[in-house]
């Protein structure tokens, strides 16, 4: 019964993306844009977004995950959650084998929790309520917990926990081992070749374990340095598929501009980042409640939304992203409203004293949009000095709390207890770490909020914990949110269903085809 | 005195591009009381082309800002740059040549070392090394053009001095017993004035050049409007709307071109060999 929901909820996605379905065709090559070039491509040891963007078709999950979040089979075909949400069963697909041509069992799912709890944070903190794993038989694996983990099914995608093959690696010392040149994962492409500086080749596993997939032969993921070549690269037709973030945002509406060029804002509903001005709320203006509220009204987001991100995503509400589970839209609202940003800030008493601004040192487009919140913050009278910083300047002043207002992006990870709480509860207000509770917001009602959200079990159990939390959040203003962003994949409309996932190109090139 | 002015009026290029550095300093001066509203408010649709909008004649950037302001604001940045870093730039250069120059030998080799240390350098580099370690600010950017643009000077005021101190006025100034420090400050810097006057002129046209490429790559004051920063923030949109970078430009090469005008007039008037009737 499970399995024909969710085939049906498969069959429903790919429909909704497709404008009409078309028999998908085989064959074919396609040149992507890799930027920056990856560090490496092992994916347990390394888990940047380059990596997982090339990596997250070599290597895969237990689960991936629809657009909505809903767990989708991966190399789990199915699961089941006991009544108290303290065990998890997932039962793997038969007949799966490594590029190797070794078989992949439930042996190699324990041994990579073991491995990336030495190797990848995320995964050690998702997996910090497991106490232990079973694994009755060669395609069972049962995780049994200590205290239900309202989150769990959301941790098993392939960048949190891809598949590491235990023949290659045990008793070996992982980030030594030669293995680590020549990534061997079950997914649907098999590494080929890396020129360094130039381009990463993968090929088509032709032992895949659903049979007719993929339909592409090769895919090259070209190096490429400079923002502007990469556009020409794609204007000459030199490569197809541009993932989220390549180009920068100007250029987006002179290339969607060109024939026979698709745009989409979707398949990152998995991340949706989410940015934010951090106000510092221990010292100065920024630690009065009033002009925090103020900022947020202060702010023109959809003129930032309009100008800046040529139109691309969404005007932040609060905490959560929208995509993001258990969003609530029942909070304060603050529409751009300069008048009530001035009275806001003559009550909190503010007196012209000098608020330093650092923006992120992302590129141009980061740039400019620091320069309209400084002119938005002058226009009602707050007195803004702009700091200039580079990338290290900006971690080692935001990590150690030497800021009055500063820009932020932050992935979330499509639950409030993977990638929204960290932000605000009081146990994350640590010095050295640029994503934890940077802004020191302080309340213990929030902190209670998210403890108990993330252990309550079912979805209707802890809504209400999360509901309330936004509430609080968005009248406190820790921070102030800004949009939500969309990073736009665009790509030749003849390559189709590359993104059908809410990690999108990351493991999208197992269903994508060429239409020729 | 007036023969200097008769021979610069004699100069047409000097004297071109004496009125366009007058008619700078006049935007520069009184510019923001036309435009009295920050150069950074955005204040109409973004991407206006020029002449297609009542009061924005230059048309507006990437965020909707006035172009026009912008370049108005920005005269005054590029001016104050360029003539507060050549000043402190004199300030080092002329002291240093002066002394290595008057007292030669030793204390003049360690100071002539001292001056080839900085201009072994390549100084486009070691500005953007400066300014990115003091972290850009409008201070630290005049401070590192001084820095890298002081060695030439010392070397010429060097020049001329050690030609001048076998001059018979000031031996005799020597023989009367006059203090060093007199000597070189009365009797031998104002005769070696005239070529520090047209150089100190073509550093200014540098110094607004060194200031732009700074801003171009980033490495401006953010809080300040500046031709670089225009020309820099708008190059990656060019495609779409050249009037962004094109009239920050222009303004950029005008400016400088005067300079060089200036320069090559002075150069013309303070001369003595060039300043001979009937040449």
């Amino acid at each position: 019964m499970l399995k024909r929901v969710l085939l049906s909820l498969m069959v429903a996605s790919a429909l909704s993306t497709a404008a009409y379905a078309q028999e998908p065709k085989t064959g074919g090559m396609i040149n992507a844009v890799i930027q920056p070039e990856p560090p490496g491509l092992m994916m347990g040891l390394v888990q940047n977004g380059p990596t997982q963007m090339v990596s997250g078709n070599i290597y895969e999950g237990l689960l991936r995950y629809s657009p909505k979040l809903e767990p989708l089979p991966g190399l789990a075909e199915s699961w089941n959650v006991s009544e108290d949400g303290k065990t998890y069963t997932f039962k793997l697909r038969k007949g799966v084998t490594w590029h190797d041509g070794k078989p992949f069992t439930s042996a190699d799912v324990v041994f990579s929790i073991e491995f990336l709890k030495q190797t990848h944070p995320r995964a050690r903190s998702n997996f910090a309520q497991v106490d232990k794993i079973e694994t009755p038989d060669d395609s069972t694996v049962i995780f049994n917990l200590k205290e239900p983990f309202g989150p769990f099914l959301g941790v098993f995608e392939v960048g949190s926990l891809p598949m590491i093959p235990k023949h290659l690696y045990e008793g070996t010392d992982f980030k030594t081992n030669p293995a680590n040149n020549t990534p061997v994962g079950t997914g649907p492409f098999m590494f080929k070749e890396w020129q360094k500086g130039s381009f990463i080749r993968l090929v088509k596993n032709p032992n895949y374990y659903i049979k007719g997939k993929p339909n592409l032969d090769e895919i090259y993921w070209h190096v490429i340095p400079d923002a502007a070549a990469r556009a020409v690269a794609f204007e000459t037709g030199k490569v197809d598929v541009l993932p989220g973030g390549s180009v920068e945002n100007f250029d987006v509406p002179r290339l969607s501009k060109l024939k026979n060029v698709c745009v989409t804002g979707a398949g990152w509903e998995f991340f949706s980042p989410h940015s934010w001005l951090w106000l510092n709320n221990r010292q100065g203006p920024t630690a009065n409640k009033k002009f925090r509220q103020a900022v947020m009204y202060a702010l023109d987001r959809n003129f930032a939304k309009d100008v800046i991100w040529n139109g691309l995503g969404n005007v932040a509400t609060g905490p959560s992203g929208s995509s993001i589970k258990y969003y609530s839209s029942d909070v304060p609202k603050y529409d751009y409203d300069p008048a009530k940003a001035k009275a806001l800030l003559k009550e909190a008493g503010y007196n012209g004293e000098k608020v330093r601004l650092l923006p992120l040192p992302y590129g141009e487009t980061w740039q400019r949009w620091a320069e309209a919140v400084r002119q938005n913050l002058q226009d009602v009278g707050i007195n803004v000095d702009m700091v200039a910083t580079d990338v290290a300047g900006w971690n080692q002043r935001t990590s150690e709390w030497d800021y009055d207002i500063a820009f932020t992006y932050v992935y979330q990870y499509g639950d409030p207890a993977l990638g929204v709480g960290r932000t605000y509860v009081s146990s994350q207000i640590l010095k050295g770490n640029p994503f934890n509770n940077v802004e020191g917001y302080s309340n213990p009602e929030i902190d209670k909020l998210f403890a108990d959200g993330a252990v309550a079990f079912s979805d209707s159990a802890r809504k209400p914990f999360y509901d309330k939390a936004q509430k609080i959040l968005v009248d406190d203003v820790p921070v102030a949110w800004l949009l939500e962003l969309q990073f736009p994949t665009i790509t030749r409309c003849n390559v189709k269903n590359l993104i059908t996932t809410a990690i999108g190109v990351n493991d999208g090139f197992r269903d994508a085809w060429l239409d020729k | 005195m007036m023969n200097f002015w008769r021979t610069m009026l004699r100069n047409p290029g000097g004297v071109i591009g004496l009125m366009i550095l007058i008619l700078a300093v006049a935007v520069a001066v009184f510019g923001p009381l036309l435009f009295p509203t920050s150069p950074w408010r955005m204040v109409q649709r973004p991407f206006l082309p020029p002449f297609t909008a009542p009061g924005l004649p230059l048309g507006t950037d990437a965020l909707g800002r006035d172009v026009l302001a912008g370049i108005v604001h920005g005269a005054r940045v590029s001016l104050l740059v360029g003539l507060v870093s050549t000043m402190a730039a004199l300030a080092v250069g002329i002291p240093v040549g002066a002394m290595a120059g008057y007292f030669g030998g030793r204390i003049g080799d360690a100071l002539m070392r001292f001056t080839e240390f900085f201009q072994t350098v390549p100084s486009f580099a070691l500005a953007i090394v400066l300014v990115a370690i003091l972290q850009p600010s409008i201070v630290s950017i005049v401070l590192a053009i001084a820095i890298v643009s002081w060695p030439p000077v010392a070397r010429l005021v060097r020049g001329e001095v050690l030609s001048l101190r076998t001059r018979e006025y000031v031996q005799a100034a020597v023989v009367t017993g006059q203090s060093h420090s007199w000597i070189i400050w009365r009797e031998i810097l104002p005769n070696a004035l005239s070529p520090v006057i047209v150089l100190a002129s073509l550093m200014v046209a540098t110094a607004i050049l060194l200031e732009s490429s700074l801003s171009f790559l980033g490495l401006g004051d953010p809080n300040l409007m500046s031709w670089g920063y225009m020309v820099g923030a708008g190059r990656t949109v060019i495609r779409q709307a050249w009037w962004i970078t094109v009239f920050p430009g222009i303004a950029i090469l005008i400016s400088v071109l005067a300079l060089n005008l200036i320069g090559e007039g002075l150069n013309d008037a303070l001369n003595p060999r060039l300043n001979k009737e009937g040449r």
